[in-house]
């Protein structure tokens, strides 16, 4: 076995804590992994620590990455560019910055204000939580670097042309007025030294273990149950690839729950491993990420109906086009 | 003096409150704090992450819980 397999196997799918989890399951609990209780307890153990040590090394990579890019240089630096290339790196900050659709309304006001066009603010929205160094290396993780790749490269897709398109739609009347008249800040940047970013990145992995771990222990919850005791055909005759509506049914089924990826992989996991089309699995994720409740009610705070109806018909379209391609293009990167 | 907190009600807004809280007694400072929750009048200071220090206005800090220390340098200018 070459290097990079074994360190692929190791640090990624972390072959060892499998093993582990197995010995505990079998020896300690004395329970044989071929039985439902048995393989479930395995499955649980093993992905919610797997995931925990990920989000913090992932969390904490991040957070040193964007500390480099508070809002305000995102916004100077989206705000000297223009046509393709604004998008283009709307969506590709987007991935940089912030995990929670919760911070993404002040973004939203911040950006507009200072006269960035709308079609950039939503690239930089849509990308936001679809897409982030997270999402690429749990999805090598789960599966596989051609199926994290292809997944970070078509979200980044989506984003550019969903940004693209809600430009064309002149929709600026939609925005709330109150958005239009804020202020814009610049604070002088202060400099930041090795020792403030340690910081900061640490705080930021407190921070979001602090609000993500009930998610996680809920996802990897339901994807035990998903992976040992939900029959494949129920779940087959509900999201089978062969239903053409099995795509647009998970993405629906998908908007109103509030997640995010670490929670909602596991459930994706578990969804393909009972032979659930990858498309229809990822567009599951996808959805669960970009739109929430929650966001969409505070979007709502700063756009009227016609304009987030736009947003929302736009993601979600996206989305079902991605499921469909990525059913049909899953022999290839599988 | 008039200070104001601004975030969506989030843990760091709380925290910060608190630092706040604690600079403000150390310094025996009789301040009010105000906590701005409503999303409009977060953007109405221009602060695109929260939470966010104002003191008399002026928007000193944004996107950090700062310890009462740091407040206290802020509250003495």
């Amino acid at each position: 076995m070459g290097l990079l397999e074994w360190l692929n196997d190791q640090l990624l799918r972390m072959q060892w804590l499998s093993d582990l989890v197995r010995v505990l399951v079998e020896r300690v609990f004395g329970l044989d992994m071929a039985t439902r209780v048995g393989a479930s307890l395995h499955f649980f153990i093993y992905d919610v620590i797997k995931i925990f040590i990920l989000l913090s090394v992932l969390v904490f990579g991040i957070s040193w990455v964007q500390s480099y890019f508070p809002p305000e240089r995102t916004r100077r630096l989206l705000g000297g560019m223009q046509g393709f290339k604004a998008n283009l790196s709307g969506a590709l900050l987007g991935t940089l910055t912030p995990f929670c659709s919760c911070s993404s309304i002040p973004l939203f006001i911040g950006f507009t204000s200072s006269g960035l066009p709308l079609a950039v603010t939503f690239s930089f929205l849509i990308s936001s939580p679809l897409v982030d160094m997270a999402s690429l290396i749990l999805l090598a993780s789960v599966f596989n670097w051609t199926i994290a790749i292809a997944y970070v490269l078509i979200g980044i897709v989506l984003a550019v042309i969903g940004g693209t398109l809600i430009g064309y739609a002149r929709m600026e009347r939609y925005i709330e007025p109150f958005v239009l008249h804020s202020p814009v800040l610049d604070l002088p940047q202060e400099q930041l030294h090795t020792a403030d970013r340690l910081k900061y990145a640490a705080g930021q992995v407190a921070e979001i273990f602090g609000r993500v771990w009930i998610y996680v222990l809920i996802g990897v919850g339901v994807g035990a149950a998903i992976h040992n005791w939900i029959p494949a055909s129920l779940i087959g005759a509900l999201l089978g690839e062969e239903h053409w509506w099995s795509v647009p049914l998970a993405t629906l089924i998908a908007v109103p729950i509030y997640a995010d990826i670490f929670g909602t992989l596991p459930i994706a996991e578990a969804l393909v491993a009972k032979g659930v089309g990858l498309g229809t699995a990822l567009a599951f994720m996808m959805s669960v990420t970009a739109l929430s409740l929650p966001s969409l009610i505070m979007l709502k705070k700063v756009i009227r109906t016609p304009l987030l109806s736009l947003f929302v018909g736009i993601v979600l379209l996206g989305i079902i086009i991605i499921g469909y391609l990525f059913n049909s293009f899953a022999p290839l990167l599988t | 003096m008039q200070v104001k907190i601004l975030g969506s009600g989030c843990r760091k807004c709380v925290a910060l409150a608190d630092n706040t809280r604690a600079a403000l007694d150390h310094l025996g400072q009789d301040a009010e704090i105000v906590k701005v929750t409503d999303v409009a009048q977060i953007a109405a200071h221009g602060v695109m992450s929260t939470p966010a220090l104002v003191i008399d206005g002026k928007v000193v800090s944004t996107g950090k819980v700062l310890a009462a220390s740091e407040i206290e340098a802020l509250l003495r200018h």
